[in-house]
């Protein structure tokens, strides 16, 4: 089989509504380049993101995906962060019993001010994902597809 | 002369934060033995952080201090002088090589009359 | 199948320079229940507004996407555009190809590329939209303030101006809180019931104010704009319509064993008793525990010497129960516990005293009448040492103490230095001090009067400890600068105690839901930006309860949150959003974990008749409070049999992006 050269990642970023999408928007008027493998979809507040959307993302052959939120202690919900944090330290855990590398996943704080630390986190991300490489696609065993 | 022990090693003897320290000098305020001391309990605090150790370890303030702890009981942010004190103390014991004991002593000493504690705690001031 | 249609923004060369606008609005017209696409300069602009309209008509489209800029910057613009068209404002969903896309990748193909995914993951989303009617919910124009103090007063004074009801319930039988207890107010050195009592007497005759005295909140209930409160006014025994406040009764009374809490149990007073002169209401008021008529039924002097027939021993607690729109905390604070610090001597000896103790001795109306003397003996004193931060800046794991700056200490400390130099030049004063905090207008320079015009000894140190040592008491301490240990034999010994929040604050917080810090301090909507707001809707904070502060920024907090109340309550209905969580009553198995994460007490239990395909019959189930929900989602996650789910972002919805991406 030829090595795809072509590969880009695909990697998913879930930002908070509050800081760390607001944080994002920062670094595009700040104009902070951050690879285009990087995508994002809002959601309200870190606790929005339920773990087996993470699963979800993998099986479809994701390759990284990072959430990003407000800082401890400035969650516009005032506590959501620290239930995502708690659940996504579960998830940790359980990740390499599924056989996914767990640093392809993060957790990462980004206020609306850090336009400088989103691009930065993104670009690091971005780099480890790509170091690690093409990621094995979850399988499901409730429906063999292909 | 220099005695080559660091401030990481006061610090990992004595298990005292020094950044804690906020200066209120409530430790020297307190400390019964304040006049016989060149170095008071909140200059350990300082001098160990910036590792003038060597000083601290030259001087008689180390044998003046008589753990009475009640720097360590009375200090708003918890740093426990006392505990340096006694780890600089330590660190010149080590120096001096009197290991009177080792830990293959300490089963034949035990005896139910003698308290445990005096042992642990000769232990902790003669293991190497 | 749906219609979706896509509107392509170029915004000026914003986007068009880094994206091919034209290929991706191509592309998408291709993409599964899209009908229609476009792109246009400015869609945002009056002309790309016109555009979305006519196609929304045109081609009967039952969700759009609009790829542009931040769904922050103009999601509400398509939204109220979508609406004018006559379709569902929640059926628009952004594309951020402009901040999230054409701003950062400078590569054409690589921009345009990635501005297709996110375009796609838009529709994938909008295709399971559902349209969203924000709930409206009608305001009770009637304020509920907690709490008496200068910042109760204050709020309820600014919101009554406003035209709207306020009542304030205060636990004591008078308003006028800490400050009433104050002699002197830093920097200016008036006096505080100079400033005060006009105040509580406008608050008193405010024909919008009730005031609710010698009341307690006991439940609170409802949600913002909608709160139901019960109060339990206690019984005074004394009718209040009757009483005239000629203070003959407390004069009368023989019991002289209860403590007066006005003046910090320095002195004692009557069972019967009016709290101080100017007190408002000015009704006198029995101490059940130390009236010998409770005690023995014998007694009775005071009925016998009431002309107005005002005493009532029979009287019963009373209940309130009203409805408001709106609630302020403003429970105030009260100085910690001395005695916690035994090293200060505080219980040994009664020339040792707390700072609020030494303002009730320097005040004309205190115990001594104005007069400064030991408590002890009643002499003069000649020498007196103030120690600043008693349990103000310890660390967590120090045995006692609070982690915070009290912040005013250093500022009444250098004013009681000041007082008794002014008022007794003969007495020496000492202030032990780790650091002198002054930010504040004019702080500092009143500070530096009393270290030179009035020769306060001001020593960088702390002390040790004190002991009696006959009628002196030896202060031992450290002096840092000049690296001494100083003994000083002083007279009195007056310690700059901490403050902490109001005991009751605790249960209050619990009743209304509002979030507290470790310290017990109400938590603010947001540090900067929402200083006077609570997390949960409708309840504001005014004053310390929300973090130590001087008169006059709680003066400045009062306003704030009153002027957040009439902004509130000058509403007739509030507009909810909607995208908030709601549960599959099929699906939940009533197991509450979603009540229990919940930040706002939207969540409640129900029994409810539930009728589905395979189950019939009365369950129970959660239900959100559309109102209260602020749509976190935390509840979504947390649920086991994934009942619970948030409109707007719903399960289906997130997991179509992830798919559209990952595609």
């Amino acid at each position: 089989m030829p090595v795809n050269t072509e590969w880009k990642p695909k990697i998913v970023a879930f930002c908070c509504n509050w800081c760390s999408y607001a944080g994002a928007d920062l670094a595009g008027s700040s104009r902070l380049a951050y690879p285009a493998d990087v995508k994002i979809i809002r959601i309200p507040c870190s606790c929005r993101l339920n773990p087996l959307f993470i699963l979800r993302a993998f099986q479809r052959g994701a390759d990284g995906v990072i959430l990003c939120g407000c800082h401890p202690g400035d969650c516009h919900y005032s506590t959501g962060n620290y239930y995502a944090r708690r659940r996504m330290t579960l998830l940790f855990s359980m990740l390499n019993y599924l056989g996914i590398d767990s640093r392809r996943t993060r957790v990462e704080w980004v206020s609306a001010a850090e336009g400088a630390k989103f691009a930065a986190t993104m670009n690091d991300f971005a780099k480890t994902i790509t170091e690690l490489g093409e990621n094995v696609k979850l399988g499901d065993l409730r429906c063999k597809e292909n | 002369m220099s005695n080559n022990i660091t401030t990481e090693d006061i610090l990992r003897i004595s298990g005292v934060d020094t950044r804690k320290c906020m200066f209120c000098g409530k430790c020297s305020g307190t400390c019964p033995a304040f006049d016989e001391m060149e170095y008071h309990p909140h200059q350990f605090v300082y001098m160990v952080q910036w590792g003038m150790i060597d000083k601290l370890m030259e001087s008689k303030s180390i044998y003046k201090c008589l753990t009475c702890f009640a720097c360590l009981e009375r200090c708003p942010r918890n740093v426990q002088p006392a505990k340096l004190i006694e780890a600089v103390r330590q660190a010149v014991i080590r120096q001096q090589g009197m290991n009177h004991m080792t830990e293959n002593d300490i089963p034949g000493l035990l005896e139910d009359k003698l308290p445990q504690q005096a042992i642990v705690s000769a232990m902790r001031k003669y293991k190497k | 199948m749906q219609k979706i249609g896509v509107f392509v923004c170029w915004c000026g060369s914003n986007i068009a320079a880094t994206v091919d606008v034209k290929a991706v609005a191509n592309a998408m017209r291709s993409e599964p229940g899209v009908v229609f696409s476009t792109d246009y300069q400015y869609m945002c602009s009056e002309n790309g507004q016109n555009l979305i309209k006519d196609a929304i008509r045109d081609y009967k489209l039952d969700g759009i996407v609009v790829c542009s800029c931040s769904p922050r910057m103009h999601e509400a613009t398509f939204r109220k555009t979508a609406m004018a068209a006559g379709l569902n404002p929640y059926m628009v969903e952004i594309a951020n190809i402009r901040e999230q896309c054409s701003w950062i990748h400078k590569d054409m193909p690589e921009g345009t590329e990635k501005a297709m995914v996110l375009a796609r993951a838009a529709i994938a989303k909008v295709k399971k939209n559902a349209p969203l009617t924000a709930g409206t919910s009608p305001v009770t124009k009637r304020a509920l303030v907690i709490g008496g103090g200068i910042a109760g007063i204050q709020t309820a004074l600014d919101v009554a101006d406003a035209g709207y009801e306020v009542d304030i319930v205060e636990k004591s039988p008078t308003i006028g809180g800490r400050m009433a207890q104050l002699d002197k107010t830093f920097p200016t050195l008036d006096c505080a019931a100079c400033i005060l009592t006009p105040k509580m007497v406008e608050a008193n005759q405010h024909e919008k104010i009730n005031l609710i005295t010698y009341s307690e909140l006991e439940n609170v209930s409802g949600f913002v704009g909608n709160f139901t409160a019960r109060i339990r006014k206690k019984a005074r025994h004394v009718d209040e319509k009757k009483c005239t406040g000629c203070g003959v009764c407390t004069e009368k009374c023989p019991s002289r064993k209860g403590l007066n809490e006005f003046n910090m149990g320095l002195n004692t007073r009557g069972a019967i008793y009016i709290p101080f002169a100017q007190a408002i209401p000015n009704l006198a008021v029995i101490d059940t525990s130390n009236c010998i008529h409770f005690k023995t039924g014998k007694c009775g002097i005071c009925e016998k010497n009431c002309s107005a027939g005002a005493i009532k021993f029979d009287q019963e607690d009373e209940i309130i129960e009203r409805k408001y729109g709106a609630i302020v905390v403003a429970t105030g604070f009260k100085p910690i516990d001395a005695s916690y610090f035994d090293e200060y001597a505080y219980t040994q000896s009664k020339d040792v005293v707390t700072s609020l103790e030494f303002e009730r001795l320097m005040n004309a109306a205190g115990p001594s009448k104005g007069v400064l003397v030991r408590p002890s003996d009643g002499e003069h004193p000649h020498d007196i040492t103030f120690i600043q931060c008693v349990g103000s800046r310890c660390s967590h794991d120090a045995t006692k103490g609070k982690e915070y700056c009290s912040k005013i200490c250093c500022m009444y400390t250098a004013k009681h230095a000041m007082l008794v130099r002014e008022k007794y030049p003969d007495v020496n004063v000492h202030v032990f001090y780790i650091d002198v905090r002054t930010p504040g207008k004019n702080f500092d320079e009143f500070y530096r009067r009393a270290v030179e015009q009035y020769d306060v000894d001001y020593i960088k140190g702390m002390v040790g400890k004190v002991t009696v040592e006959g009628k002196k008491l030896h202060v031992q301490g450290s002096s840092l600068l000049s690296n001494d240990q100083l003994h000083i034999y002083s007279d009195m010994v007056v310690l700059a105690t901490a403050i902490e929040p109001d005991p009751t604050a605790r249960s209050i917080g619990t009743m209304l839901t509002a979030s507290m810090d470790t310290n017990d301090f109400f938590t603010e909507a947001h540090p900067k930006l929402r200083p006077v707001e609570s997390p949960t809707a409708g309840i504001f904070l005014s004053g310390v309860c929300q973090g130590p502060k001087d008169i006059p920024e709680t003066v400045a907090q009062a306003g704030a949150a009153a002027s957040k109340v009439i902004g509130l309550l000058s509403k007739n209905e509030l507009v909810g959003n909607p995208c908030v969580a709601h549960a599959n009553e099929l699906l939940c198995n009533g197991c509450s974990q979603c009540e229990r994460v919940c930040p706002y007490g939207a969540i409640t239990y129900v029994e409810k008749e539930v009728r589905g395909p395979e189950f019939r019959g009365v369950k129970r189930v959660a239900q959100v409070n559309e109102a209260v929900c602020q749509g976190c989602g935390a509840c979504t996650v947390t649920c086991p049999s994934t009942a619970m789910d948030l409109k707007g972002f719903s399960n289906n919805q997130i997991i179509a992006e992830v798919d559209a991406i990952c595609r």
